[in-house]
Protein backbone atom coordinates (compact mmCIF):
# COMPACT_ATOMS: atom_id res chain seq x y z
CA UNK A 1 0.00 0.00 0.00
CA UNK A 2 0.91 3.42 -0.69
CA UNK A 3 1.84 5.34 1.77
CA UNK A 4 1.49 9.61 2.03
CA UNK A 5 2.08 12.35 4.49
CA UNK A 6 -0.63 15.01 4.10
CA UNK A 7 0.80 18.62 4.81
CA UNK A 8 -2.11 20.27 6.97
CA UNK A 9 0.51 23.29 7.53
CA UNK A 10 3.80 23.81 5.95
CA UNK A 11 5.44 26.41 8.02
CA UNK A 12 7.35 29.54 7.14
CA UNK A 13 9.33 27.38 4.38
CA UNK A 14 9.27 23.97 3.42
CA UNK A 15 11.09 21.94 0.84
CA UNK A 16 11.89 18.47 0.07
CA UNK A 17 16.20 18.06 -0.37
CA UNK A 18 18.63 15.81 -0.67
CA UNK A 19 22.41 15.79 -1.26
CA UNK A 20 21.52 18.01 -4.45
CA UNK A 21 22.64 17.82 -7.79
CA UNK A 22 26.64 18.64 -7.92
CA UNK A 23 28.29 18.00 -10.95
CA UNK A 24 26.60 20.47 -13.01
CA UNK A 25 27.50 23.70 -12.75
CA UNK A 26 29.40 23.89 -16.37
CA UNK A 27 25.47 23.96 -17.36
CA UNK A 28 24.51 26.67 -15.04
CA UNK A 29 22.51 24.28 -12.34
CA UNK A 30 23.64 24.98 -8.41
CA UNK A 31 24.07 21.88 -6.21
CA UNK A 32 21.46 22.63 -4.33
CA UNK A 33 21.13 19.72 -1.55
CA UNK A 34 20.39 20.33 2.42
CA UNK A 35 22.06 23.01 3.76
CA UNK A 36 22.95 21.37 7.06
CA UNK A 37 24.21 18.33 5.99
CA UNK A 38 24.89 16.47 9.37
CA UNK A 39 21.59 17.05 10.30
CA UNK A 40 19.96 15.68 7.36
CA UNK A 41 22.34 12.74 7.43
CA UNK A 42 21.77 12.21 10.71
CA UNK A 43 18.34 11.98 10.28
CA UNK A 44 18.14 9.42 7.43
CA UNK A 45 20.70 7.25 9.73
CA UNK A 46 17.83 7.17 12.89
CA UNK A 47 15.72 5.61 10.31
CA UNK A 48 17.27 3.71 8.83
CA UNK A 49 17.68 5.11 4.93
CA UNK A 50 20.66 5.25 2.24
CA UNK A 51 22.49 8.11 2.81
CA UNK A 52 20.81 11.24 0.64
CA UNK A 53 17.00 9.81 0.73
CA UNK A 54 15.11 12.54 0.12
CA UNK A 55 13.86 14.59 3.20
CA UNK A 56 12.70 17.84 4.70
CA UNK A 57 14.04 21.05 5.48
CA UNK A 58 12.06 23.46 7.38
CA UNK A 59 13.12 26.95 7.90
CA UNK A 60 11.38 27.87 11.10
CA UNK A 61 9.72 24.30 11.85
CA UNK A 62 6.20 25.00 11.46
CA UNK A 63 5.29 21.92 9.87
CA UNK A 64 1.85 19.56 10.46
CA UNK A 65 1.27 16.61 8.68
CA UNK A 66 -1.04 13.71 8.74
CA UNK A 67 0.70 10.14 8.22
CA UNK A 68 -1.13 7.45 5.80
CA UNK A 69 0.55 4.68 6.36
CA UNK A 70 2.51 4.28 9.54
CA UNK A 71 5.84 5.22 9.19
CA UNK A 72 9.14 5.98 11.54
CA UNK A 73 11.00 9.21 11.64
CA UNK A 74 13.04 11.18 12.96
CA UNK A 75 13.39 15.06 13.27
CA UNK A 76 16.74 16.72 13.66
CA UNK A 77 18.64 19.89 12.99
CA UNK A 78 17.58 22.83 14.62
CA UNK A 79 16.33 21.50 18.01
CA UNK A 80 12.47 22.01 17.92
CA UNK A 81 9.51 20.47 19.98
CA UNK A 82 7.63 17.96 18.06
CA UNK A 83 4.37 15.77 19.05
CA UNK A 84 2.66 12.74 17.59
CA UNK A 85 -1.26 13.38 18.02
CA UNK A 86 -0.84 16.05 20.84
CA UNK A 87 1.75 14.07 22.67
CA UNK A 88 5.27 15.48 23.08
CA UNK A 89 7.73 12.53 21.62
CA UNK A 90 11.63 15.10 21.39
CA UNK A 91 13.47 15.53 18.42
CA UNK A 92 16.88 13.58 17.00
CA UNK A 93 15.56 10.15 17.78
CA UNK A 94 13.52 7.70 15.58
CA UNK A 95 9.69 7.83 16.40
CA UNK A 96 6.79 5.91 15.04
CA UNK A 97 3.99 7.73 13.56
CA UNK A 98 0.52 5.41 13.14
CA UNK A 99 -1.37 5.40 9.92
CA UNK A 100 -4.05 8.59 10.58
CA UNK A 101 -1.91 10.02 13.05
CA UNK A 102 -0.84 13.89 13.03
CA UNK A 103 2.80 14.72 13.34
CA UNK A 104 4.02 18.52 14.35
CA UNK A 105 6.96 20.29 14.37
CA UNK A 106 7.07 23.14 16.22
CA UNK A 107 9.89 26.49 15.82
CA UNK A 108 13.02 26.00 16.87
CA UNK A 109 14.44 27.21 20.36
CA UNK A 110 17.77 27.99 18.59
CA UNK A 111 18.82 27.90 15.07
CA UNK A 112 16.92 27.72 11.62
CA UNK A 113 16.58 24.44 10.12
CA UNK A 114 15.00 21.43 10.95
CA UNK A 115 15.21 18.26 9.11
CA UNK A 116 12.35 15.70 8.89
CA UNK A 117 13.05 12.65 7.25
CA UNK A 118 10.89 9.52 6.37
CA UNK A 119 11.75 6.00 6.44
CA UNK A 120 11.63 5.23 2.68
CA UNK A 121 11.57 8.67 1.95
CA UNK A 122 9.51 10.78 -0.06
CA UNK A 123 9.01 9.25 -3.51
CA UNK A 124 8.61 12.75 -5.62
CA UNK A 125 10.21 13.20 -9.04
CA UNK A 126 14.04 14.31 -9.33
CA UNK A 127 15.86 16.36 -11.60
CA UNK A 128 18.84 16.02 -12.78
CA UNK A 129 19.64 13.14 -10.24
CA UNK A 130 18.12 15.27 -7.42
CA UNK A 131 14.78 15.85 -5.45
CA UNK A 132 16.15 19.31 -4.02
CA UNK A 133 14.16 22.09 -4.85
CA UNK A 134 16.68 24.67 -5.79
CA UNK A 135 14.92 28.12 -5.28
CA UNK A 136 17.42 29.79 -7.79
CA UNK A 137 16.57 28.11 -10.83
CA UNK A 138 13.17 26.32 -9.88
CA UNK A 139 14.65 23.00 -10.50
CA UNK A 140 13.14 20.16 -8.63
CA UNK A 141 9.81 20.44 -7.03
CA UNK A 142 7.76 22.85 -6.00
CA UNK A 143 8.02 23.91 -2.41
CA UNK A 144 5.59 22.11 -0.38
CA UNK A 145 2.66 23.92 -0.20
CA UNK A 146 -0.84 23.11 2.74
CA UNK A 147 -3.14 20.45 1.59
CA UNK A 148 0.07 18.54 -0.61
CA UNK A 149 -0.04 14.78 -0.25
CA UNK A 150 4.11 13.82 -0.37
CA UNK A 151 4.01 10.55 -1.33
CA UNK A 152 6.05 7.83 0.72
CA UNK A 153 8.53 5.52 -0.39
CA UNK A 154 8.87 2.06 0.48
CA UNK A 155 10.39 0.65 3.61
CA UNK A 156 11.32 -3.04 5.12
CA UNK A 157 13.16 -2.03 7.71
CA UNK A 158 14.99 -2.87 10.06
CA UNK A 159 14.60 -0.21 12.50
CA UNK A 160 18.64 0.81 13.43
CA UNK A 161 20.49 1.05 16.75
CA UNK A 162 21.35 4.68 17.43
CA UNK A 163 22.31 5.76 21.02
CA UNK A 164 21.87 8.74 21.96
CA UNK A 165 22.79 12.22 19.87
CA UNK A 166 23.79 14.98 21.51
CA UNK A 167 21.53 18.22 20.33
CA UNK A 168 23.84 21.33 20.38
CA UNK A 169 22.17 24.83 19.82
CA UNK A 170 24.31 27.56 17.77
CA UNK A 171 27.24 29.13 19.09
CA UNK A 172 26.71 32.71 20.15
CA UNK A 173 29.26 33.87 18.28
CA UNK A 174 30.05 31.92 14.97
CA UNK A 175 33.23 31.65 13.74
CA UNK A 176 33.83 30.21 9.98
CA UNK A 177 37.26 29.38 8.97
CA UNK A 178 37.74 31.08 5.27
CA UNK A 179 41.05 30.76 3.01
CA UNK A 180 41.32 33.56 0.66
CA UNK A 181 41.41 33.95 -3.02
CA UNK A 182 40.62 33.96 -5.60
CA UNK A 183 40.68 37.83 -6.18
CA UNK A 184 41.79 38.47 -2.33
CA UNK A 185 43.91 40.93 -4.75
CA UNK A 186 41.35 42.97 -5.33
CA UNK A 187 41.12 43.90 -2.03
CA UNK A 188 43.31 46.14 0.38
CA UNK A 189 44.52 43.32 3.35
CA UNK A 190 41.42 41.06 2.53
CA UNK A 191 42.85 39.06 5.59
CA UNK A 192 42.40 41.70 7.85
CA UNK A 193 39.22 42.94 5.82
CA UNK A 194 37.66 39.84 7.13
CA UNK A 195 38.92 38.92 10.35
CA UNK A 196 38.80 42.18 11.61
CA UNK A 197 35.03 43.39 12.28
CA UNK A 198 32.00 41.06 13.66
CA UNK A 199 29.68 40.38 11.45
CA UNK A 200 25.99 40.21 11.55
CA UNK A 201 23.72 38.29 9.99
CA UNK A 202 21.53 39.73 7.95
CA UNK A 203 18.00 38.94 7.61
CA UNK A 204 17.96 39.05 3.86
CA UNK A 205 19.40 35.21 3.89
CA UNK A 206 17.93 32.45 2.05
CA UNK A 207 19.38 29.30 0.78
CA UNK A 208 20.97 31.01 -2.26
CA UNK A 209 23.21 33.09 -0.38
CA UNK A 210 23.60 34.98 3.43
CA UNK A 211 24.49 38.51 3.82
CA UNK A 212 26.45 39.76 6.46
CA UNK A 213 26.15 43.05 7.78
CA UNK A 214 29.57 44.92 8.36
CA UNK A 215 32.10 47.21 6.95
CA UNK A 216 32.99 46.42 3.16
CA UNK A 217 36.51 45.12 2.52
CA UNK A 218 38.38 47.95 0.76
CA UNK A 219 38.89 47.89 -2.36
CA UNK A 220 42.62 48.19 -4.00
CA UNK A 221 42.29 51.56 -5.90
CA UNK A 222 43.59 49.89 -9.09
CA UNK A 223 40.39 47.55 -8.94
CA UNK A 224 37.48 50.95 -8.60
CA UNK A 225 35.73 51.09 -11.83
CA UNK A 226 37.45 47.67 -12.88
CA UNK A 227 35.16 45.06 -14.25
CA UNK A 228 35.42 41.26 -13.08
CA UNK A 229 34.63 39.52 -16.87
CA UNK A 230 31.85 36.48 -15.22
CA UNK A 231 33.79 33.39 -13.40
CA UNK A 232 32.43 30.34 -11.34
CA UNK A 233 31.81 29.75 -8.18
CA UNK A 234 31.76 27.77 -5.26
CA UNK A 235 29.36 26.87 -2.53
CA UNK A 236 30.57 28.69 0.29
CA UNK A 237 32.60 31.98 -1.79
CA UNK A 238 32.61 34.87 -0.27
CA UNK A 239 31.37 37.64 -2.55
CA UNK A 240 32.55 41.42 -2.12
CA UNK A 241 30.44 43.60 -4.26
CA UNK A 242 31.36 46.96 -4.55
CA UNK A 243 30.55 49.39 -1.36
CA UNK A 244 28.78 46.23 -0.26
CA UNK A 245 28.78 43.86 2.86
CA UNK A 246 30.20 40.49 1.60
CA UNK A 247 27.70 37.29 0.96
CA UNK A 248 28.13 34.17 1.83
CA UNK A 249 26.60 31.82 -1.16
CA UNK A 250 24.99 28.77 0.06
CA UNK A 251 23.87 25.36 -1.97
CA UNK A 252 21.32 27.19 -4.39
CA UNK A 253 24.29 30.14 -5.36
CA UNK A 254 24.54 30.85 -9.12
CA UNK A 255 27.18 29.28 -10.74
CA UNK A 256 29.09 32.22 -12.01
CA UNK A 257 29.41 36.03 -10.44
CA UNK A 258 30.75 39.00 -11.74
CA UNK A 259 32.11 40.75 -8.39
CA UNK A 260 35.04 39.48 -7.08
CA UNK A 261 35.32 36.73 -4.58
CA UNK A 262 37.67 37.63 -1.67
CA UNK A 263 37.64 34.38 0.44
CA UNK A 264 36.16 30.64 0.65
CA UNK A 265 34.08 29.47 3.59
CA UNK A 266 35.43 25.84 4.65
CA UNK A 267 32.27 23.28 3.29
CA UNK A 268 32.37 22.04 6.78
CA UNK A 269 31.22 25.47 8.61
CA UNK A 270 28.93 26.28 6.40
CA UNK A 271 26.12 24.46 8.36
CA UNK A 272 26.82 26.98 10.88
CA UNK A 273 25.92 29.99 9.00
CA UNK A 274 22.72 28.16 7.52
CA UNK A 275 21.57 27.86 11.16
CA UNK A 276 22.58 31.44 11.86
CA UNK A 277 19.37 33.33 12.69
CA UNK A 278 19.28 36.73 11.55
CA UNK A 279 20.79 38.95 13.93
CA UNK A 280 23.63 36.42 14.68
CA UNK A 281 27.70 37.55 15.41
CA UNK A 282 30.19 35.97 12.69
CA UNK A 283 33.95 36.17 12.72
CA UNK A 284 35.81 34.81 10.40
CA UNK A 285 39.17 32.98 10.55
CA UNK A 286 41.35 33.52 7.48
CA UNK A 287 43.33 30.04 7.06
CA UNK A 288 46.54 30.40 5.76
CA UNK B 1 51.12 27.13 -21.42
CA UNK B 2 50.74 28.16 -17.71
CA UNK B 3 47.81 29.68 -16.72
CA UNK B 4 47.50 31.39 -13.42
CA UNK B 5 45.81 29.22 -10.85
CA UNK B 6 44.20 31.05 -8.06
CA UNK B 7 43.23 28.96 -5.19
CA UNK B 8 39.45 29.01 -4.57
CA UNK B 9 38.82 26.75 -1.27
CA UNK B 10 40.52 23.71 -0.24
CA UNK B 11 38.89 21.71 -3.16
CA UNK B 12 39.03 23.89 -6.19
CA UNK B 13 41.44 26.13 -8.51
CA UNK B 14 40.26 29.23 -10.79
CA UNK B 15 42.70 28.58 -13.84
CA UNK B 16 43.20 32.66 -15.65
CA UNK B 17 43.40 32.65 -19.04
CA UNK B 18 43.63 35.55 -21.93
CA UNK B 19 41.28 34.43 -24.47
CA UNK B 20 38.11 32.28 -25.23
CA UNK B 21 40.70 29.50 -26.72
CA UNK B 22 42.55 29.55 -24.06
CA UNK B 23 39.50 28.98 -22.18
CA UNK B 24 38.57 26.07 -23.93
CA UNK B 25 41.69 24.34 -24.30
CA UNK B 26 42.40 24.21 -20.31
CA UNK B 27 38.69 22.68 -20.60
CA UNK B 28 39.66 20.35 -23.18
CA UNK B 29 43.28 19.37 -21.32
CA UNK B 30 41.74 18.57 -17.94
CA UNK B 31 38.88 16.66 -19.57
CA UNK B 32 41.46 14.60 -21.68
CA UNK B 33 43.11 13.60 -18.41
CA UNK B 34 40.36 11.53 -17.23
CA UNK B 35 40.69 12.48 -13.45
CA UNK B 36 38.17 11.00 -11.26
CA UNK B 37 38.71 13.20 -8.47
CA UNK B 38 37.61 16.06 -10.73
CA UNK B 39 33.92 17.28 -9.46
CA UNK B 40 33.11 20.23 -11.39
CA UNK B 41 34.84 21.70 -14.47
CA UNK B 42 33.11 24.97 -15.55
CA UNK B 43 34.60 27.30 -18.12
CA UNK B 44 33.55 31.14 -17.70
CA UNK B 45 34.71 34.57 -20.02
CA UNK B 46 38.52 34.16 -19.09
CA UNK B 47 38.66 31.27 -16.77
CA UNK B 48 38.39 27.76 -15.62
CA UNK B 49 37.03 26.36 -12.65
CA UNK B 50 37.97 22.93 -11.04
CA UNK B 51 37.18 21.90 -8.28
CA UNK B 52 37.71 17.89 -6.88
CA UNK B 53 35.78 15.80 -4.22
CA UNK B 54 36.92 16.32 -0.34
CA UNK B 55 39.93 15.14 0.25
CA UNK B 56 41.52 14.82 -3.03
CA UNK B 57 44.72 16.67 -4.12
CA UNK B 58 44.63 19.34 -6.95
CA UNK B 59 48.36 18.08 -8.16
CA UNK B 60 46.59 16.39 -10.91
CA UNK B 61 44.41 19.21 -11.64
CA UNK B 62 47.26 21.50 -11.91
CA UNK B 63 49.38 19.12 -14.00
CA UNK B 64 46.73 18.76 -16.67
CA UNK B 65 45.76 22.63 -16.80
CA UNK B 66 49.65 23.25 -17.31
CA UNK B 67 49.71 20.87 -20.62
CA UNK B 68 46.59 22.86 -22.23
CA UNK B 69 47.62 23.29 -25.84
CA UNK B 70 45.65 25.99 -27.25
CA UNK B 71 46.77 25.89 -30.55
CA UNK B 72 45.04 22.37 -30.68
CA UNK B 73 42.33 23.84 -32.17
CA UNK B 74 39.40 22.60 -29.29
CA UNK B 75 37.05 25.78 -29.15
CA UNK B 76 33.70 25.12 -31.01
CA UNK B 77 34.10 21.74 -32.74
CA UNK B 78 31.01 20.48 -30.74
CA UNK B 79 27.35 19.64 -31.40
CA UNK B 80 25.70 22.16 -34.00
CA UNK B 81 22.43 23.40 -32.93
CA UNK B 82 19.95 25.36 -35.43
CA UNK B 83 17.70 28.09 -33.71
CA UNK B 84 14.63 29.07 -35.27
CA UNK B 85 13.83 32.83 -34.41
CA UNK B 86 10.91 35.27 -35.25
CA UNK B 87 13.19 38.49 -35.15
CA UNK B 88 10.37 41.06 -33.34
CA UNK B 89 12.00 41.33 -29.51
CA UNK B 90 11.56 44.52 -28.16
CA UNK B 91 14.74 46.16 -28.50
CA UNK B 92 15.18 45.07 -32.34
CA UNK B 93 15.16 48.98 -33.29
CA UNK B 94 17.23 50.05 -30.30
CA UNK B 95 20.00 47.72 -31.78
CA UNK B 96 19.59 48.58 -35.07
CA UNK B 97 19.55 52.91 -34.28
CA UNK B 98 23.00 51.98 -32.20
CA UNK B 99 24.33 50.09 -34.89
CA UNK B 100 23.39 52.87 -37.32
CA UNK B 101 21.79 49.78 -39.82
CA UNK B 102 18.06 48.89 -40.65
CA UNK B 103 16.54 46.25 -38.60
CA UNK B 104 16.52 43.52 -41.49
CA UNK B 105 20.32 44.37 -41.25
CA UNK B 106 20.41 43.20 -37.90
CA UNK B 107 18.68 39.99 -38.49
CA UNK B 108 20.46 39.42 -41.19
CA UNK B 109 23.51 39.65 -39.15
CA UNK B 110 22.75 37.97 -36.24
CA UNK B 111 21.21 34.95 -38.41
CA UNK B 112 23.72 34.71 -40.61
CA UNK B 113 26.67 33.94 -38.00
CA UNK B 114 27.71 30.77 -36.17
CA UNK B 115 27.96 31.08 -32.85
CA UNK B 116 30.18 29.11 -30.32
CA UNK B 117 28.93 27.79 -26.50
CA UNK B 118 31.84 29.59 -24.60
CA UNK B 119 30.31 28.97 -21.18
CA UNK B 120 26.79 28.30 -19.11
CA UNK B 121 25.35 30.26 -16.43
CA UNK B 122 23.04 33.15 -15.01
CA UNK B 123 20.68 30.10 -15.14
CA UNK B 124 20.30 26.43 -15.95
CA UNK B 125 21.14 25.96 -19.72
CA UNK B 126 21.75 29.66 -20.33
CA UNK B 127 24.62 29.79 -22.87
CA UNK B 128 27.02 32.44 -23.21
CA UNK B 129 26.78 32.42 -27.11
CA UNK B 130 30.48 34.01 -29.04
CA UNK B 131 31.01 34.96 -32.43
CA UNK B 132 28.31 37.86 -32.44
CA UNK B 133 28.83 40.12 -35.49
CA UNK B 134 30.86 43.57 -34.68
CA UNK B 135 27.97 46.04 -34.84
CA UNK B 136 26.20 44.10 -32.79
CA UNK B 137 28.19 44.19 -30.08
CA UNK B 138 26.17 46.12 -28.05
CA UNK B 139 26.34 46.87 -24.07
CA UNK B 140 23.42 45.73 -21.81
CA UNK B 141 20.05 47.85 -20.90
CA UNK B 142 20.82 50.54 -18.76
CA UNK B 143 17.80 48.83 -15.95
CA UNK B 144 17.08 45.16 -16.12
CA UNK B 145 13.76 43.74 -16.86
CA UNK B 146 11.89 42.42 -14.54
CA UNK B 147 10.67 39.40 -16.24
CA UNK B 148 12.04 38.32 -19.47
CA UNK B 149 9.95 35.44 -21.74
CA UNK B 150 11.69 32.40 -21.97
CA UNK B 151 12.60 31.83 -25.13
CA UNK B 152 13.34 35.25 -25.66
CA UNK B 153 16.89 36.05 -27.84
CA UNK B 154 19.15 38.50 -26.59
CA UNK B 155 22.62 40.50 -27.29
CA UNK B 156 25.10 41.87 -24.86
CA UNK B 157 28.44 42.60 -24.92
CA UNK B 158 30.41 40.05 -27.33
CA UNK B 159 27.54 37.60 -26.80
CA UNK B 160 24.16 36.55 -28.00
CA UNK B 161 21.90 34.32 -25.67
CA UNK B 162 18.02 32.42 -25.44
CA UNK B 163 16.92 32.89 -22.24
CA UNK B 164 15.77 29.06 -21.07
CA UNK B 165 13.10 30.20 -18.55
CA UNK B 166 11.23 33.35 -17.94
CA UNK B 167 13.52 35.23 -15.76
CA UNK B 168 15.08 38.88 -14.72
CA UNK B 169 17.41 40.18 -17.69
CA UNK B 170 19.25 43.14 -18.93
CA UNK B 171 19.98 41.82 -22.52
CA UNK B 172 18.72 43.59 -25.34
CA UNK B 173 16.03 41.34 -26.93
CA UNK B 174 15.88 41.04 -30.77
CA UNK B 175 13.79 38.05 -31.03
CA UNK B 176 11.55 34.57 -29.72
CA UNK B 177 12.15 30.75 -29.94
CA UNK B 178 9.82 28.20 -29.00
CA UNK B 179 13.06 25.78 -28.68
CA UNK B 180 13.37 24.47 -25.52
CA UNK B 181 16.89 25.04 -23.77
CA UNK B 182 16.36 23.58 -20.33
CA UNK B 183 14.05 20.44 -19.80
CA UNK B 184 14.98 19.26 -16.38
CA UNK B 185 12.94 15.92 -17.39
CA UNK B 186 15.00 15.38 -20.54
CA UNK B 187 17.94 12.38 -19.97
CA UNK B 188 20.01 16.08 -21.51
CA UNK B 189 18.63 18.76 -19.61
CA UNK B 190 20.48 21.42 -21.01
CA UNK B 191 20.42 22.02 -25.19
CA UNK B 192 23.21 23.55 -25.31
CA UNK B 193 26.87 22.63 -23.44
CA UNK B 194 29.89 24.42 -23.60
CA UNK B 195 31.54 24.00 -26.96
CA UNK B 196 28.62 23.07 -28.80
CA UNK B 197 27.87 25.59 -32.06
CA UNK B 198 25.11 27.31 -33.23
CA UNK B 199 22.97 28.70 -35.90
CA UNK B 200 19.90 31.23 -35.53
CA UNK B 201 17.81 31.00 -38.06
CA UNK B 202 14.66 33.29 -39.43
CA UNK B 203 11.20 32.08 -39.12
Amino acid sequence: MSAFLDVLASGPQALVTDHGRAGNAHLGVPPSGALDRPAFDLGNRLVGNAPGTAGLELLGGGLRVRARGPRLVAVTGAPAPVRVDGRPVGSHHAVRVPDGAVLEIGTPVGGLRVYLAVAGGLDVPAALGSRSTDLLSGLGPEPVADGDALPVGPWTGPVPECGPVPVSLPPATIRLRVRLGPRDDWFTDAGAALAGPVWTVSPTGNRIGVRLDGPAPPRCPDTRGRELPSEAMVTGAVQAPPDGPPVVFLADHPTTGGYPVIGVVDPADLPLLAQATPGSAVRFTVDA
Amino acid sequence: MEPVARPCGGRALLFEVTSATEVAAVVAAVRAAGLPEVTELVPAARTVLVEVSAGASLDRVREAAAAADPAAGTSGTGELHTIGVVYDGEDLELVAATAGISADEVVALHSGAEYTVDFCGFAPGFGYLSGLPEPLRQPRLESSRPAVPAGSVGIADVYSCVYPRRSPGGWRLIGRTDTVLFDPAADRPALLTPGDRVRFEVR
